[in-house]
């Protein structure tokens, strides 16, 4: 079965982020852009699927202007096979995201879509759920462990208070979370090869899909500033702050 | 205008992370609950608040796939769809979204009006106002921001639901739970933490048990503690994990990288305590004391 692997270009894990000057989004001009830390985790573990025997062929994917294509030549670098990229230079909302995923699909016909939990931008956690219900699909979120059998997807999750298990028949939407894998580096050659490999460019505007949004940002501001702290030198100091200053024990 | 908010139950009770999604949906007018399963029915019923209880007795597992085919036949109804930023609630309502092509509304923390709320972006490092369109909107509600409603005083009306039909496409296999007496990490008024800091698991739970015994804590994890074993997934808090606000926080041998800031830097009082007087956790601390914590956290379960 081919897997298809969306992944998402997102201002670099590391970097604080700062809000624009407008209050319109935060500053992404001159930033380090990288691939979405949970979409690597999705990506390593199609790769995984390959060399086990699972998978026949690994699929990158990605919505976005044409710069988008660098986390695509990433993904091909760490291992996928081909890569597409939906071009727009409209910001899509996962709705969007996943009505265009969804025109793709009916495209390639992958037997799973592998996908990280949540983009560490907005934050939404979304894509992936929307993206199984539109297509029927069922669905393995906050994919800690994944096994695959006989047409079944035995899916362990990361739940409140434990873990849940659940067998899924495919095709299905997993979603990963922090601890399913640890995602490979791309070596030199891996990058240079990936140069080769072949990634196509379909018009967002070409899939029959209305980006029109439905969530619309009225403005973006920076959180309210905690006030600067004391340090205290012992801890009979720091029993007394808390017990007579902020009365809290 | 009526909401309807997907309520979870926890040893016969319902979660406070439900009563304080309840208590977001009242902002829109009557709240209605769904009750999956074949627990909770009293608990629900005495809610504050809460006009009508749907029960369906027969969805014990709360799995997405008919949980959100039937919600997304109860949305003509209601005018908002709520419930908890849980690992539930993010399973599901994302899922009705899709079947209603809805944009949902993540982990809100404020409400201005019926359609406009507001939510962290970028691991808390920005607030986000944002417009819905959408004829239902569907949130999830972090519970830390929103004061939950009584456990009792309400009488609403129950009415059985039959579940809907099954697709078998998704089975539900089986649930390993982590045992804790303590209380739970997103309700509890004092969190004490452990980072990488505190080296090996026997380390994290010889030091940081005896002051969450004396405080009534809760504990939590960075994710490096996770990570190395020394504690359970569940008990990590930050962006991937869970987000406290509780009236104490006290962190220990973590550096407070911001993914773990998302997670506690809403708590009304933070205490760091680091050998390095350069980590980001003091920019956010009220108290701060530089030292090695193998010696300070004895020294501060015998202080207190």
């Amino acid at each position: 079965m081919k897997v298809l692997v969306p992944v998402k270009r997102v201002v670099d894990y590391n970097i604080k982020p700062r809000v624009a000057a407008d209050g319109r989004g935060v500053e992404t001009q001159g930033v380090k852009m990288s691939m979405n830390p949970f979409d690597e985790i999705a990506l390593e573990e199609a790769l995984r699927l390959r060399e086990k025997g699972h998978a026949s062929e690994v699929i990158a994917v990605t919505i976005g202007p044409q710069v988008a294509q660098d986390v695509l030549r990433t993904a091909m670098a760490m291992g996928a096979d081909r890569a597409i990229l939906i071009s727009t230079d409209v910001d899509c909302e996962p709705r969007v995201v996943a009505n265009l995923l969804k025109a793709v699909v009916e495209k390639e016909q992958p037997g799973l879509i592998s996908m990280g939990k949540q983009a560490i931008d907005d934050d939404m956690n979304a894509t992936g759920q929307m993206l199984a219900a539109k297509l029927g699909w069922p669905q393995g979120t906050f994919a800690s462990q994944i096994d695959i059998a006989d047409g079944h997807a035995t899916v362990t999750r990361e739940v409140d208070g434990g873990t849940e298990t659940l067998a899924l028949t495919l095709p299905a939407v997993i979603t990963a979370d922090l601890r399913l894998n640890e995602p490979r580096y791309a070596s030199l050659p891996n990058i240079m090869k990936a140069r080769k490999k072949p990634l196509e460019t379909l018009e967002a505007a070409s899939l029959g899909v209305d980006l029109t949004p439905h969530l619309t940002v009225v403005k973006v501001a920076e959180p309210p500033q905690r006030t600067a702290g004391i340090i205290v030198e012992t801890v009979d100091e720091l029993v007394q702050k808390l017990k007579t200053e902020a009365k809290v024990i | 205008m009526t909401a309807l908010v997907l309520i979870e139950i926890e040893n016969g009770k319902v979660r406070q992370a439900s009563r304080s999604a309840i208590a977001a949906a009242s902002r829109f007018g009557e709240v209605d609950a769904l009750l999956l399963g074949d627990a909770g029915a009293e608990a629900a019923s005495t809610l504050a608040g809460v006009r009508k209880v749907l029960h369906v007795p027969a969805l014990t597992h709360a799995l997405a796939e008919p949980t959100a085919a039937l919600l997304a036949t109860l949305a003509p109804s209601y005018s908002h769809i709520l419930a908890a930023s849980s690992s539930s609630g993010k399973n599901i309502l994302p899922r009705l979204a899709g079947l209603l092509d809805v944009q949902p509304i993540s982990d809100v923390v404020k409400i201005e009006d019926e359609s406009t709320f507001i939510r962290p972006i970028y691991a808390g490092n920005a607030l986000a106002t944002v417009q819905s369109s959408d004829s239902v909107k569907i949130l999830t509600i972090r519970s830390s921001s929103f004061d939950p409603v009584a456990e009792t005083g309400g009488n609403a009306s129950l009415e059985v639901l039959d579940a809907p039909a099954d697709d078998g496409k998704s089975r539900f296999v089986k649930l390993e739970q982590s045992q804790s007496d303590r209380p739970e990490l997103e309700v509890a008024r004092v969190v004490i933490s452990g980072g990488k800091g505190l080296k090996d698991a026997s380390n994290f739970h010889n030091l940081l048990e005896p002051i969450a015994d004396k405080l009534g804590a809760a504990i939590g994890a960075s994710r490096a503690a996770v990570d190395s074993g020394f504690a359970p997934n569940e008990m990590q808090v930050g962006q991937t994990g869970k987000v406290v606000a509780p009236e104490l926080y006290i962190a220990t041998g973590l550096s407070g990288a911001i993914q773990h800031l998302a997670g506690m830097k809403d708590s009304r009082v933070i205490v760091a305590i680091n050998i390095d007087p350069e980590a980001p956790i003091f920019k956010v601390a009220d108290y701060g004391m530089v030292g090695d914590l193998f010696e300070i956290l004895p020294a501060l379960t015998k202080a207190l």
